[in-house]
């Protein structure tokens, strides 16, 4: 398990590597600059040597193996550097942004997976029933709706319901606080972009644990559990679902990390100011530096989150775990 | 003896969309305390469904016992609630699978899936279970106990996951084991061991044994009584001794003479039975053997034969039993 756990650590190495090659060389064949683009983005003219100075005090003029190899060890030190657009320290751009788009990942998940495995598993052991038949609309119809459409749905449905309730509507807050300052306010704020993100992930996650829960309910060992005449509770729950988890955490990880870079409307939705938001600047403006940190951001998230997927198959299979 | 199971007119079907299939169609026989009775026949021809069928195993809705009674120690297996039945699986009649690779759950400790039986069943707390199950599989003639129970089924070659399979059938001291084609899967050297070790136990502990297999050698050394079957329907049955040197159905001669035997000159040609098991959704009212039957006459198709003693314990349904030459001569 120790050796295990060192060498899924090890393969992160290379894989980040790899996504630090490609962003960097990616964003450097878009045409066109951060410094053109301050400056003769409105189509004036832009005397030559300005815009020279400009690159030349950001740092672009110098080779650009230079540039890559200061990129590396920034980062493996957690040295981001300074956004090219706003000047300000990348860390600090980040911090208050990171903060919530993580905080709205994991809600999402937990609202996700509370949903998901009860849901896709009374689906299953009543495959189809009238139940089965409503879980599986239920699902489909997470998958059909787009997030965004539901979170305006949601503000909407809020706005009118207080409203008709108590005569004055009301929306959630739109400044964020941290969770360890005022969990309640923090609460009110996030619930509802997590319930509108978490319900196409739980969708996902649904169908996923009813098929891989289907599928294990015809193997021979559940049909060993059956004769030696177990509770249908300890059949399923032993059983069964152990051996369904693999698949859905598969795709509880994939979500995850997707959920950390890829929420820009519903984060427009609600107003918030996450990474998703930040990650499209970034890129308009062609700053280098604040979007090969998010890219970095972003892979790192997956990298960890893919890790602890692994951990937690060594953990469900012993084959994984013994090998 | 005392009886231990009666089956009367069993009847399992499936619905499928290419019509009902008749996989057990009038079964009846009967076990006696710690007798062993084998269940012979080819791949399909029911004698899974059978087993599955006592246990009420079989997939609902797909398939459903349509008629006939089970009687075990006198009760009516299928008047029982699903929470009556529970409580008989594994606690008084047990089972054995043929696919010891796939029948033990890959996630869960031997242990566990060892003790959680005699748990459910005797209630007994986790210290004794656990010795329980150190005894089985000394029982089962597994070594090294201890170290064993904390093993995955991955740990374990095919014998030793059978013998956990026949540890497991064994730990709450059940009255009856269905073992369905137990030795199947196994290496030949491995089948030998794992069928004594099931003869050896069932006698010492006097437990009665229906034993599923298409192999008729295995019937001639471990089986009390033996039960043909072909097509959903029994169709010979007597002691292991009739069934070998006096077989009285056409299928049963056959069968005898495909297997290769020590006793046969050198040389001697083996002899297949040829054709294919019939259709189970498509039968009619004849002789369901009498394709591929060689004394097959025009009785034959107009009614099924029935089933007539003849002598003893040994019955058949074939209208032409008396014309049987017999299985020595044949082969010479």
């Amino acid at each position: 398990m120790f050796k295990y756990t060192i060498k899924r650590v090890l393969l992160m190495v290379p894989t980040l590597f790899g996504a630090a090659c490609l962003v960097f060389f990616l964003l450097r064949m878009i045409p066109g600059d951060v410094c053109e683009l301050r400056m003769a983005g409105e189509g004036g003219y832009v005397d030559e040597d300005a815009i020279k100075t400009c690159q030349h005090d950001l740092g672009m003029d110098r080779p650009k193996f230079v540039q890559f190899v200061d990129f590396i060890t920034g980062f493996a030190v957690f040295d981001l550097g300074e956004s090219m657009w706003t000047g300000k320290a990348i860390t600090h751009e980040l911090g208050l942004r990171f903060q919530l788009s993580l905080q709205i990942a994991i809600m999402a998940t937990l609202v996700a997976v509370i949903i998901a495995i009860p849901l896709g598993t009374i689906s299953a052991i009543r495959q189809d029933t009238w139940l089965d038949y409503a879980v599986r609309t239920f699902s489909i119809a997470g998958i059909a709706i787009p997030s965004f459409w539901l979170g305006i749905m949601i503000i909407l449905g809020l706005l009118i319901s207080t409203q008709a309730w108590f005569g004055e509507p009301w929306m959630p807050p739109i400044e964020y606080v941290s969770p360890l300052e005022d969990p309640i306010s923090n609460m009110v704020q996030l619930i509802w972009p997590a319930v509108a993100t978490g319900y196409r992930y739980s969708a996902v996650a649904t169908r996923m644990t009813r098929s891989a829960l289907l599928e294990v309910l015809r193997e021979d060992y559940v049909r060993t559990a059956r004769a030696k005449g177990l509770l249908e509770r300890i059949i399923i729950n032993r059983h069964a679902l152990k051996n369904s988890m693999l698949p859905v955490i598969t795709v509880i990880g994939i979500e995850f990390a997707f959920l950390m870079g890829g929420l820009v409307v519903t984060e427009q939705v609600f107003n918030l100011n996450g990474v998703g938001k930040l990650f499209v600047e970034s890129v308009q403006n062609h700053d280098y530096t604040m979007t090969q940190a998010l890219v970095m951001l972003v892979a790192t998230v997956f990298v960890i989150t893919n890790f602890v997927v692994d951990l937690f198959y060594a953990w469900l299979d012993p084959r994984i775990r013994y090998s | 003896m005392t009886e231990l199971l009666k089956i009367q007119g069993l009847k399992t079907q499936f619905f499928t969309s290419a019509g009902t299939v008749k996989a057990v169609d009038g079964v009846t026989y009967d076990v006696e305390e710690g007798e062993t009775v084998a269940v012979v026949g080819e791949s399909g021809c029911g004698k899974s469904v059978t087993a599955l069928s006592i246990m009420r195993l079989v997939a609902e809705p797909a398939g459903r016992v349509v008629d006939g009674n089970i009687l075990f120690q006198g009760n009516d297996l299928l008047q029982l609630s699903e929470e009556e039945m529970r409580k008989i699986r594994g606690n008084n009649i047990a089972m054995v699978f043929q696919e010891p690779m796939t029948s033990l759950n890959p996630v869960l400790s031997i242990g566990l899936q060892l003790t959680e039986t005699v748990q459910m069943h005797l209630g007994v707390d986790d210290a004794a279970a656990r010795a329980r199950a150190v005894e089985l599989l000394g029982l089962v003639g597994m070594s090294d106990a201890e170290r064993r129970l904390d093993q995955y089924p991955h740990h374990l070659s095919g014998g030793m996951r059978q013998r956990v399979m026949i540890a497991i059938a064994l730990s709450c001291e059940p009255k009856l084991i269905i073992a369905d084609e137990p030795t199947t899967a196994l290496d030949v050297t491995i089948q030998a061991q794992i069928l004594e070790l099931m003869k050896n136990l069932t006698r010492d502990l006097g437990v009665a044994m229906i034993i599923i297999t298409h192999n008729l050698g295995v019937v001639a050394r471990y089986a009390d009584r033996v039960n043909v079957m072909y097509a959903g329907k029994i169709i010979e049955s007597g002691t292991a001794e009739d069934i070998y040197h006096n077989p009285k159905h056409p299928y049963t001669l056959a069968l005898l003479k495909s297997v290769p035997r020590l006793d046969q000159p050198r040389g001697a040609k083996l002899d297949p039975v040829e054709g294919q098991p019939p259709d189970l959704a498509r039968l009619d009212e004849g002789c369901s053997f009498r394709p591929r039957c060689r004394y097959a006459t025009d009785a034959c198709a107009a009614s099924f034969p029935p089933t007539e003693l003849i002598d003893g314990i040994h019955y058949s349904a074939c209208f032409h039993k008396d014309k049987l030459d017999s299985p020595m001569k044949e082969a010479s």
